[in-house]
C-alpha cells in the first residue's frame, strides 16, 4: 500500500452494523474506493487495532468515518482517540449524526433499562438478581466491561465533528459523494450535511398531489387504511415526517409505499427537527374549538417518539428529564 | 501460576466481543469465556411505541439480518391484533425474506466464514477478508458474488423500500406489491440464485471435501459439541424460514419438543450473568446447568446447523439432495461438529433461492390484495422467524390503542450464545495444553465460533468472520508476557 | 430542596397587540403580580416556535406560558388557533419529555384585562411553586450528568 494514498479509518460505536453494510452495499464500487484509499483501520473487516492506531503520528489519518451513537465508555475513549489522530471526522449515519433509534433510549435511563433486560422481561430467569457489573470476579478472576451510561449522544456532543453523512443507512450516492469530495478536495464548509438541503417533499414523487390548502381531519395510522401508492401521505392522513425531513435518501421509504420517519435529519435552516415537524403539523390540523382540537392531537399516539425518532439525543431537550423516568 | 490469555477480536477498548481463556496451575484450560460488552436496551425503549412501527425501529438491532427483526416485528404485530395477511402479502413476505437469506448466507460463506476454507486457514490475515477472497477466487468469481448480491438486494430494496432497514410490512400484510415486469426480472435473478447457491456448494465439495485436512478439522473433536438443537419446520418437518412451529430435538436426534411460537415461554428462558451483557437462553424443560454439553444441560444450538438437525428434510429438490449427502458424509443426524454449519448454511441458501423461484412463479405473487385492515382490539402477540443466525423471538404486549407496555426479544445470536462459549472453550482446551500455547490457538479461536456467524449486531455487533484477532497472554501479576497476532 | 426559598422561573410570550399591551395596563395602573415572569414580547402568539418554548425550559425555565388574543381577535386572523392546536401538542410532547403539562400555560388576555394577566401570573407561580423546580437541564440533557 502506497503511503501517498490519502489513510481512512472507519469505526463503529452504538451502532447496528448497517452503515458497514452500507459501505458493502457499494458493490462493484467499493473496489473503487479501496484502490484509491488506505484504509488504515476498520475493525469490522481488516486487522488494524486500537494501539495500531494509538502509535499513528497525530493527524495523520486523513478521514475517519465513525458510525453509531455514543453511550458506553469506550465508544467516548474511541472517538477522541480517532479524533486527535484525524484531519476530518465524519458522523457517519443517522445514529452519528443524531443519535439514530438506539437514541430512543433517552425516553428511560440505565436502571430501567437493566431492570427490563435482566429482571423483568417474561423471559428472564435471574432467580440471584444478577445483573452485568463494571468489574467481577469468577473463580477468582477479575473481568470488566465497559460502563453504561443513562444517555445516548451523537457523535458531536462528544468530539468536534467535520461533516455529517446523514440517513439511516445513508444511501450509496451520498455516500460515494462524500468520498470523492474528500479524495478531490472538494469540500463543502465545515459543519456541513453531506446531502441536498431541500425536504423530502421537495424530491418527493407525491409532492404534487398535496391539495393547495392541506388540512387534516383525522390522523391515521398506517395499518388503519389501505395505503394509497402516489398520493400524499400527509394529504391521506399519515404522518410522514417529509417536510421536516431533508432530501438525499431516494424517498426509499415512500417508494416502498411508507411514509417517511425522518432519518435524514433536518434541513440547514432547522435545529430541531421534531418541534420544526410538529408546528408544520399543528398548522395543517383541521380544527379550532378546544374539544376538536384535543380530540384530534390525542389521536396521535407517541409524538415524541414519532417526530424524534432518529433525533431524540440531538433535540434541544436531549432525553427525557431524568428523576422523572419511573 | 495461573495465567490469563485474552482474545480481544476487536481489542478491548474498541468494545465488541472479547475472549477470556484462564489456564489453571498446570498450564491448562480452566475456563474460558467471550464477554460482549454491549446493550442497547430495545425491549424497554419499545415501551410506547405503537406496535405497527415497531418493524420499522426493531431492525435497527442489527444492520445485518434487519429484515428477520423486520419480519419477526410485523408478525408479531399480526398477532397483537390477531388479524393474518392476505395470501399475496404472505407470498411477498416470503419472497422477501428468502431473497435476504439467499443473499445472507452467501454473504457470510464468501466474506466472513468462507475465508477460513476459500482461502484457506493457514493463509495471513491480510488476505483473510473480502479483498483477499476476491484475490483468491478471482475477480470474476469475486464480480460474481458481488453481483448477484447485489441483484436479490434489489428484490428486497423494491418491494421492502430499503434493504438495509426494511418497511413493507403492516400488521395484516404488506405495504407494496409486484408487478408483472418486475416479477419477470425477478425470476431470472432468482434462477441466477439457485445456480450460484449451486456453485458455492460446489466451490465447498472441491475446496474442502477434496482436502482431507479440512475434513479432518471440520470432524475433529475439538470442533464439536453435543448439545440440543432448535429450529422451525413446516408441517411435514422440514426446514422453514418464515413461519411454522418450532422442534428441539435432543443430542441424540430424537424429537424432544414441537411448539407453536406463541407458547415459547413454556419452553425457553434466559439465564444471566454478570460479566457479560448478553443472556443465555437454555430450554426450560431441562433447566440451566451450566456451560456444559450432554443431555442433561439445558443449552440449545440453534443457526443453519441447528435447523438442518432439528427437521427432517429440506423443503425443496435441489436442497434436499445436498441435505441427504451431508448427512451421509458426515455419519448420520444429527451432526455435531461445530464446522459443518458452514455447509448446512450452503445448503440453506439453496433452498431460499429455489423457494424464491418457486414464489415468483406463483400467479398470486402479482396479486392486489395487499393488506387485510386489522378490526380487533390489539392485545398481546408473538412473532418467530428463522434469522440466519437462528430463532428470533419478538414478543410483545399493548394497551387498548395498540401501544407497546412490555417486548421481550430474544435475538438469533443469543441463541447460540452459551455454546459458542463451550466451542470456545473446547477448542482452547484442545490446543493449549500444559502451558504452551499453540500458534494455532489463533486460527482456532476464530473457527470455533465463525461458525455461529455471531452477528453480534445482535449483542455486540461483529463481523466475527473478518475478526481481526489478537491473543495476549498476561501473568499473575497482569504483565503482558506474550503476544500473539495475525498477520 | 426546600420549597420556601424555591422562587419559580417564569418565561411568558405574549403577543404585542393583546397581552402585552394588558400587562402594560397591569403595570401601569400599578397592580401588585408576582414578579417571576420574564415578559417576551411577540408579534403574535402564533410566532411562538416550539423551539422557543423548548429551548425556555432547557435553559432553567420552571414554566412557560403563552398568552395571545381571545379567539377571534387575533390581528393575523388565525395565528391564535395555530396556536391553540401547537400548545395541545407540544404539551403531549413535553410531557414525554418528563415536563409536566402544568408547566405550559396557554392563555387568552385582551388588552384591556390587566387583572386578568395579574391573575394568570399570580396563578401560575403559585401553582409551580407548589409543583417545584423543574430543573430540566441540571437532570440530563446535556453530556454532564456522566459519573
Ligand atoms: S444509522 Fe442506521 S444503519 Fe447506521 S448504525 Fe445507526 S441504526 Fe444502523
Ligand atoms: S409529506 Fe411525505 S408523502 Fe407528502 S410530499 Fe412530503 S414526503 Fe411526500
Ligand atoms: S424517506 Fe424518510 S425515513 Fe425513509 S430513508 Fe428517506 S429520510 Fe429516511
Ligand atoms: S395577534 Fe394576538 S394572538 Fe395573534
Amino acid at each position: 500500500m502506497s503511503d501517498a494514498k490519502p489513510k481512512v479509518a472507519f469505526y463503529w460505536c452504538s451502532s447496528c452494523g448497517g452503515c458497514e453494510e452500507s459501505i458493502v452495499d457499494l458493490a462493484e464500487d467499493i473496489l473503487k474506493v479501496v484502490a484509491a484509499v488506505d484504509i488504515v483501520f476498520w475493525p469490522v473487516a481488516l486487522d488494524f487495532k486500537k494501539k495500531d492506531v494509538e502509535a499513528m503520528p497525530d493527524k495523520s489519518i486523513a478521514v475517519s468515518f465513525i458510525n453509531g451513537a455514543i453511550r458506553m465508555s469506550e465508544q467516548e475513549e474511541m472517538a477522541h482517540l480517532l479524533r486527535r489522530k484525524s484531519q476530518l471526522v465524519v458522523a457517519h449515519g443517522a445514529c452519528a449524526h443524531l443519535g439514530g433509534i438506539p437514541g430512543l433510549a433517552n425516553f428511560w435511563n440505565k436502571s430501567t433499562i437493566f431492570r427490563t433486560a435482566y429482571h423483568t422481561t417474561v423471559s428472564t430467569d435471574n432467580p440471584a438478581g444478577l445483573e452485568p457489573q463494571p468489574k467481577t470476579s469468577l473463580d477468582g478472576h477479575e473481568l470488566t466491561l465497559p460502563e453504561f451510561w443513562d444517555t445516548v449522544y451523537p457523535l458531536d456532543a462528544i468530539i468536534d465533528v467535520d461533516y455529517y453523512l446523514p440517513g439511516c443507512a445513508p444511501h450509496r450516492d451520498l455516500i460515494l459523494n462524500a468520498v470523492t469530495a474528500i479524495l478531490e478536495g472538494k469540500l463543502p464548509p465545515k459543519g456541513a450535511v453531506l446531502a441536498p438541503n431541500k425536504s423530502c417533499c421537495d424530491d418527493c414523487d407525491r409532492n404534487e398531489t398535496k391539495p393547495e390548502k392541506m388540512t387534516i381531519k383525522e390522523i391515521k395510522r398506517p395499518y388503519e387504511v389501505l395505503l394509497d401508492p402516489k398520493t400524499c401521505f400527509l394529504a391521506q392522513g399519515v404522518i410522514c415526517m417529509g417536510p421536516a425531513t431533508r432530501s438525499g435518501c431516494g424517498e426509499r421509504c415512500i417508494e416502498g409505499n411508507m411514509p417517511c420517519r425522518g432519518c435524514m435529519g433536518p434541513t440547514d435552516q432547522v435545529y430541531d427537527q421534531g418541534a420544526k415537524f410538529l408546528s408544520a403539523f399543528a398548522s395543517i390540523l383541521d380544527a379550532s374549538e378546544e374539544k376538536d382540537v384535543e380530540r384530534l392531537v390525542d389521536s396521535i399516539v407517541d409524538p415524541a417518539g414519532t417526530f424524534y425518532r432518529f433525533s431524540l439525543p440531538s433535540s434541544i431537550l436531549k432525553r427525557k428529564k431524568l428523576e422523572a423516568v419511573r | 501460576m495461573t495465567r490469563r490469555i485474552t482474545i480481544d477480536p476487536i481489542t478491548r477498548l474498541e468494545g465488541h466481543g472479547k475472549i477470556e481463556i484462564f489456564l489453571d496451575d498446570h498450564g491448562d484450560v480452566e475456563r474460558a469465556i467471550l464477554q460482549v460488552p454491549e446493550l442497547r436496551g430495545f425491549e424497554q425503549f419499545a415501551v410506547g411505541r405503537p406496535v405497527e412501527e415497531m418493524p420499522r425501529i426493531t431492525p435497527r438491532i442489527c444492520g445485518v439480518c434487519p429484515t428477520a427483526h423486520h419480519m419477526a416485528a410485523t408478525k408479531a404485530a399480526d398477532a397483537v391484533f390477531g388479524v393474518e395477511p392476505t395470501s399475496t402479502a404472505r407470498k411477498i413476505r416470503e419472497l422477501i425474506y428468502n431473497a435476504f437469506m439467499m443473499e445472507d448466507h452467501t454473504l457470510h460463506f464468501f466474506f466472513l466464514g468462507g475465508p477460513d476454507f476459500v482461502v484457506g486457514p493457514q493463509a495471513p490475515a491480510a488476505e483473510r477478508n473480502i479483498l483477499g477472497v476476491i484475490g483468491k477466487v478471482g475477480l470474476e468469481i469475486g464480480g460474481k458474488v458481488i453481483r448477484i448480491r447485489a441483484d436479490v438486494r434489489e428484490i428486497m430494496a423494491y418491494l421492502a423500500g430499503k434493504a438495509i432497514h426494511p418497511v413493507c410490512g403492516l400488521p395484516g400484510g404488506v405495504a407494496k406489491g409486484l408487478d408483472e415486469e418486475h416479477r419477470v426480472t425477478f425470476l431470472k435473478t432468482a434462477k441466477d440464485a439457485v445456480e450460484f447457491a449451486e456453485f458455492a456448494l460446489q466451490i465447498f465439495a472441491d475446496v474442502v471435501l477434496k482436502n482431507q485436512a479440512y475434513v479432518d478439522i471440520v470432524v475433529g473433536e475439538a470442533y464439536k459439541i453435543k448439545t440440543y438443537y432448535m429450529g422451525m419446520v413446516n408441517d411435514r418437518n422440514q426446514v422453514e424460514f418464515y413461519d411454522g412451529d418450532l422442534r428441539v430435538v435432543d443430542p441424540d436426534g430424537r424429537e424432544f419438543a414441537k411448539f407453536k411460537p406463541a407458547d415459547y415461554l413454556e419452553h425457553i428462558a434466559e439465564h444471566v450473568e454478570p460479566w457479560t451483557y448478553v443472556k443465555f437462553p437454555f430450554l426450560k424443560k431441562v433447566g440451566w446447568k451450566g456451560f456444559v454439553e450432554g443431555n442433561d444441560s439445558g443449552v440449545y444450538r440453534v443457526a443453519p446447523l441447528a435447523r438442518l438437525n432439528a427437521a427432517e428434510g429440506m423443503q425443496t429438490p435441489r436442497a434436499q439432495k445436498h441435505y441427504d449427502h451431508m448427512y451421509a458424509v458426515l455419519g448420520g443426524k444429527p451432526v455435531h461438529n461445530t464446522l459443518a454449519f458452514h455447509w448446512a448454511r450452503l445448503i440453506e441458501a439453496l433452498q431460499a433461492a429455489e423457494s424464491m423461484v418457486a414464489l415468483l412463479e406463483d400467479a398470486e405473487i402479482t396479486g392486489t390484495d395487499l393488506r387485510r385492515i386489522p378490526t380487533r382490539i390489539p392485545t398481546e402477540g408473538v412473532g418467530i422467524v428463522e434469522a440466519p443466525r437462528g430463532v428470533l423471538i419478538h414478543h410483545y404486549k399493548t394497551d387498548e390503542r395498540g401501544l407497546i407496555t412490555a417486548a421481550n426479544l430474544i435475538v438469533a445470536t443469543i441463541g447460540n450464545a452459551a455454546a459458542i462459549n463451550m466451542s470456545i472453550e473446547k477448542a482452547a482446551k484442545a490446543f493449549i495444553k500444559g502451558g504452551q500455547v499453540s500458534e494455532g490457538l489463533l486460527n482456532m479461536a476464530e473457527m470455533a465460533f465463525r461458525p455461529y456467524d455471531p452477528c453480534h449486531g445482535c449483542g455486540t455487533h461483529a463481523w466475527p468472520g473478518a475478526m481481526p484477532l489478537t491473543i495476549n497472554i498476561y501473568n499473575r501479576s497482569g504483565e503482558r508476557i506474550r503476544q500473539l497476532r495475525r498477520s | 430542596m426546600s420549597q420556601e426559598h424555591f422562587e419559580p422561573k417564569l418565561v411568558g410570550f405574549l403577543c404585542t397587540w393583546c397581552s402585552y399591551t394588558g400587562a402594560d395596563l397591569a403595570g401601569t395602573a400599578r397592580m401588585m403580580y408576582a414578579p417571576n415572569v420574564r415578559i417576551i414580547r411577540i408579534m403574535c402568539s402564533g410566532r411562538v416556535d416550539p423551539q422557543f418554548v423548548m429551548k425556555a425550559f432547557q435553559e432553567g425555565a420552571d414554566g412557560v406560558f403563552i398568552s395571545g388574543c381571545h379567539p377571534g381577535d387575533c390581528h393575523y386572523k388565525d395565528g391564535n388557533t395555530k396556536t391553540l392546536r401547537r400548545h395541545r401538542l407540544l404539551s403531549r410532547v413535553l410531557e414525554q419529555f418528563g415536563i409536566e403539562r402544568e408547566r405550559f400555560r396557554l392563555e387568552w388576555v385582551s388588552a384591556s384585562e390587566g387583572t386578568k394577566f395579574r391573575q394568570v401570573c399570580n396563578e401560575f407561580t403559585e401553582q409551580i411553586r407548589t409543583l417545584g423546580p423543574l430543573n430540566f437541564n441540571g437532570n440530563g440533557g446535556g453530556p454532564h450528568e456522566r459519573r
